[in-house]
């Protein structure tokens, strides 16, 4: 089959690999329709996961259909349309039970790696390097899915593969970005990054009540998206202070919470200030760079609650810890636990509420996935989201 | 079946004598080496013991445990895999309190010496069992050790915590968790020399 395989820092290739087979009765065979690339796989492009190895296959956001079942799988059978959840849970474990999917204790076998780093290991997750179990990626004609009695969530009403493909990961992930803030009548929230999963936390902290949102980034585009879209207010870094405005815009008390949909490559408007943070990793001194995170951290209201749902990998440096303690904050984050979310997102879909499509702006052949990457990566064309077909 | 329960325990943890192989090499007067693991399971301290005490189901989750049988007079014969052929030894069971508790020891005259100790305990809140293991082992003897420290790799506890991982995922999934780039599950000593995350060639099954 074709696949898109990491071959080393900013580099991919579409390449032909054998045929994934059910390894264990619980797994699922899936042919891919469609699947979609990552902020978080342009972490791994970049090169900023260790433990990537060349040859590796890339994609944990992808939807298809069931090819074959291993004996122990009952629930799914050839031929049913599914999106697969980037989490891989088992169903089983204390943290599964407690729907702390992507804390599942049993679906990473490398997770004494993991607990080096990490301190105790997070779930596997699909093509994200082998930290998180060395899965075989969805960005490809085929894959296995391991725990398919429990993941994949089947889809009946014939909805198209661009409104439930985001089902996999973003769409959630930016909804549970906007569920840790504990949104309350009159909630003013700001999201540092209107990238995909920015967009969808805009989206989803307007659906769960918040009074007004506003967006923060550099690109055109992504801010206007969020204001056409969804009816943020929008600021550009590279244009304004942020605090400073944020403070304007909500009468001086700071945002109620602050959503980090960034992650470990944050850009800062100040040259010498990303100089520092940038030279740092790539000394390897500090492996994130957290400026939206510590930004976030500045800017929200006393007592405030920071959401961190972008990706980070390691340690970050210049931690503004005095702020968190002093001014009462609370910091929530994780992996998404995509599994919770579903049932009521397709339903929000189905219903109406929101349509997901909307971020898409590159649809490609999988062939064309280096393409696709360089696109993301560099933000040309307007580049907010791409899908492959396989 | 009493029987059984003799010395199976025994080769959970037998990566861990590299460490011993090491103090030989060391010294001439050998430190007994003591590795501790722990690990929680959703099951009672009931299920979890039945499982440990199926010898037949060391080798499902002992990553270097070919076969383990039982003898007549009640201790039990391990092989295990080696790269240079299989290290074979002898052990009996010392305690065995159903639910609790299991300690072990093997037999004068092995390739190692060794004693070991698995205990289960509910863990608070309903949250399952608690299962703890402590392994001693004293000098090899003769080259042994070095045999065994190629066997294991470097890591003893990480070889411990792995196999309680394997026992824990059979136990909660009935599986173990495979990849692509570890599809035999986890293996400590592969670590660092993983296949890519792509489909194997071969077929496995």
């Amino acid at each position: 089959m074709r696949a898109v395989c990491w071959t080393g820092r900013n580099s991919v290739e579409v390449e032909n690999v054998p045929d994934p087979q059910i390894l264990n009765d619980r797994d699922a065979i899936v042919r891919v329709t469609s699947t979609a690339i990552c902020g978080s796989d342009l972490h791994l492009y970049d090169g900023y996961v260790p433990t990537m190895k060349k040859g590796d296959i890339l994609g944990h956001e992808f939807m298809g259909e069931v090819v074959e079942v291993g004996r122990g799988v009952s629930n799914l059978s050839a031929g049913d349309r599914v999106v697969v959840p980037f989490p891989i849970a088992c169903g089983n474990c204390n943290a599964c039970r407690a729907e702390w999917w992507s804390l599942c204790e049993n679906s990473n076998p490398n997770a004494g790696l993991a607990e080096k780093l990490w301190g105790h290991s997070p779930c596997g997750i699909f093509g994200y390097s082998h930290l998180t179990g060395g899965y075989a990626g969805g960005q490809a004609e085929y894959v296995r899915v391991p725990f398919a009695d429990v993941g994949p969530l089947k889809l009946e009403n014939g909805i198209p593969d661009e409104q439930a493909l985001f089902l996999s990961d973003i769409l959630p992930t930016g909804y549970m970005g906007a569920e840790l803030c504990d949104i309350t009548q009159g909630d003013v929230v700001a999201v540092w990054g209107a990238g995909p999963v920015g967009q969808f936390a805009i989206a989803s902290a307007f659906m769960l009540g918040a009074e007004r949102v506003i967006a923060i980034d550099r690109f055109a585009e992504r801010l206007r998206m969020a204001a056409e879209v969804s009816g943020a207010e929008t600021l550009n870094y590279e244009e304004e202070d942020v605090p400073e405005a944020l403070k304007e815009l909500t009468g001086g008390r700071g945002p109620d919470a602050a959503i980090d949909a960034v992650g470990m490559e944050a850009h800062h408007a100040s040259l010498p200030l990303h100089a520092y943070d940038r030279v740092k990793q790539a000394m390897r001194l500090e492996s994130d760079r957290a400026h939206a995170l510590r930004e976030a951290i500045m800017s929200v209201k006393n007592g405030g609650i920071v959401s961190v749902v972008g990706v980070y990998g390691g340690l970050v440096d210049k931690f503004p810890m005095g702020a968190v303690v002093n001014r009462s904050l609370t910091i929530k984050a994780g992996q998404c636990h995509v599994h919770r979310y579903l049932r009521p997102l397709l339903e929000r879909i189905e219903n109406g509420e929101i349509d997901p499509s909307f971020v898409v702006t590159h649809r490609m052949a999988l062939d064309d996935a280096p393409e696709g990457y360089e696109l993301f990566k560099r933000k040309q064309d307007d580049c907010v989201k791409v899908v492959l077909s396989p | 079946m009493g029987t059984l329960r003799r010395a199976g325990w025994f080769g959970l943890g037998l990566g861990l004598a590299y460490a011993a192989g090491r103090a030989l090499r060391r010294e001439t007067k050998e430190e007994p080496m003591q590795v501790r693991a722990a690990v929680t399971v959703v099951e009672d301290t009931g299920t979890a013991y039945a499982l440990w005490r199926d010898v037949t189901s060391f080798p499902r989750f002992m990553a270097h445990v070919e076969s383990v049988e039982e003898r007549e007079d009640g201790t039990t014969r391990w092989r295990v895999a080696s790269p240079t052929g299989t290290v074979e030894w002898d052990a009996e069971t010392v305690e065995d309190v159903p639910g609790e508790r299991i300690a072990w020891r093997s037999l004068p005259g092995g390739d190692v010496e060794t004693s070991g100790t698995v205990r289960f305990s509910p863990a608070p809140g309903g949250r399952g069992t608690e299962i703890r293991l402590e392994l001693r082992y004293d000098a090899p003897a003769g080259s042994v050790g070095t045999l065994l420290a190629k066997l294991m790799g470097r890591e003893p506890t990480q070889q411990a915590k792995d196999d309680l991982r394997r026992f824990k995922q059979i136990l909660e999934t009935g599986e173990i968790a495979r990849s692509d780039a570890v599809p035999g599950g986890i293996d400590a000593s592969r670590t660092l020399r993983q296949r890519p995350a792509r489909p194997l060639e071969e077929a496995v099954r």
